[in-house]
């Protein structure tokens, strides 16, 4: 028996107090990548009570992605917007969620991010990733811009670490760990850095703006 | 001397991308930041470094 809307945001309040819930719960995040990042980012952020998770991906869930992210078996071959907004859904019912099932480039994410207070960059690629920190940073200078890099391998989890760069922009990760054919993705780091990266969230709609 | 990462360099008078031609960076994989604000990839080759400028180069490896 799933609670009721009003349950879930006292239970909420009882854990988070209420000033905090009321941030969070007229908050809208964007998150541009669901793998191994974006798909934990959105799960901590919907525990969190986030009022409006918008979720940006184009491709599908593979049997290559279940290792680190947070897509289940029957659901591989869907679209990763689907899958994790049925995912959502499960562990928190009163988020909403909207889905944009689109590759993002230079022209369109404008258009695509510009409800979000904060944007969570959540990419795999390197090029990707620089594309959308560049273009967010030019085009829309009031959004909080919470991006990735360096998360991949067996080294130490205690090098995946926050930093900001600018006013809105904040870096996590250990910025030099590449995926590599020698160095793959392992679920506990790109957990660590996509908690990194959510927590940051968090702390700016809080409006604790230093690391 | 501009401050690139924290580390003082002899840059005063040159353009940010002369001063990128001398790293191994890749252009396609940066955002380069100078005294706190975005510095525009079209405007890598005619924004000219001054004295105490700090710059901040992130840049990105592939993983996520």
């Amino acid at each position: 028996m799933i609670p009721s809307q009003k349950e879930w945001a006292e239970a909420l309040i009882a854990r988070q107090g209420k000033d905090l819930c009321q941030r969070f719960s007229s908050a809208a995040v964007a998150i541009c990548g669901l793998g191994g990042l974006g798909s934990n980012i959105a799960v901590a952020l919907a525990r969190a009570g986030i009022g409006k998770l918008l979720l940006i991906d184009h491709d599908r869930v593979d049997i290559t992605n279940l290792h680190r992210q947070q897509y289940k078996a029957d659901q591989i071959g869907l679209f990763k917007t689907d899958a994790l907004a049925a995912i959502l859904a499960e562990i928190a019912p009163y988020t909403e969620v909207k889905t944009v099932r689109e590759k993002l480039t230079e022209k369109n994410f404008a258009e695509h991010l510009k409800e979000a207070a904060v944007v969570c960059e959540a990419f795999d690629d390197a090029e990707a990733k620089a594309m959308l920190v560049n273009g967010i940073l030019e085009q829309l200078p009031e959004c909080f811009l919470v991006a990735a890099s360096g998360m991949a391998g067996m080294d130490t989890p205690n090098t995946i670490r926050t930093r900001k760069i600018t006013k809105r922009f904040y870096l996590c990760g250990d910025e030099v760990s590449e995926v590599s054919d020698a160095m793959g993705l392992v679920a506990p780091r790109v957990m660590l850095c996509a908690a990194h990266q959510a927590q940051i969230v968090l702390r700016i709609l809080a409006g604790e703006y230093e690391v | 001397m501009v401050k690139v990462n924290g580390a003082d360099l002899d840059l005063a008078g040159k353009t940010v991308s002369a001063y990128l031609e001398t790293t191994d960076y890749d252009p396609r994989r940066i955002a380069v930041e100078r005294n706190g604000d975005i510095v525009l990839k079209s405007q890598y080759d005619v924004t000219v470094l001054e004295d105490g400028d700090r710059l901040e180069i992130v840049s990105f490896v592939g993983g996520g």
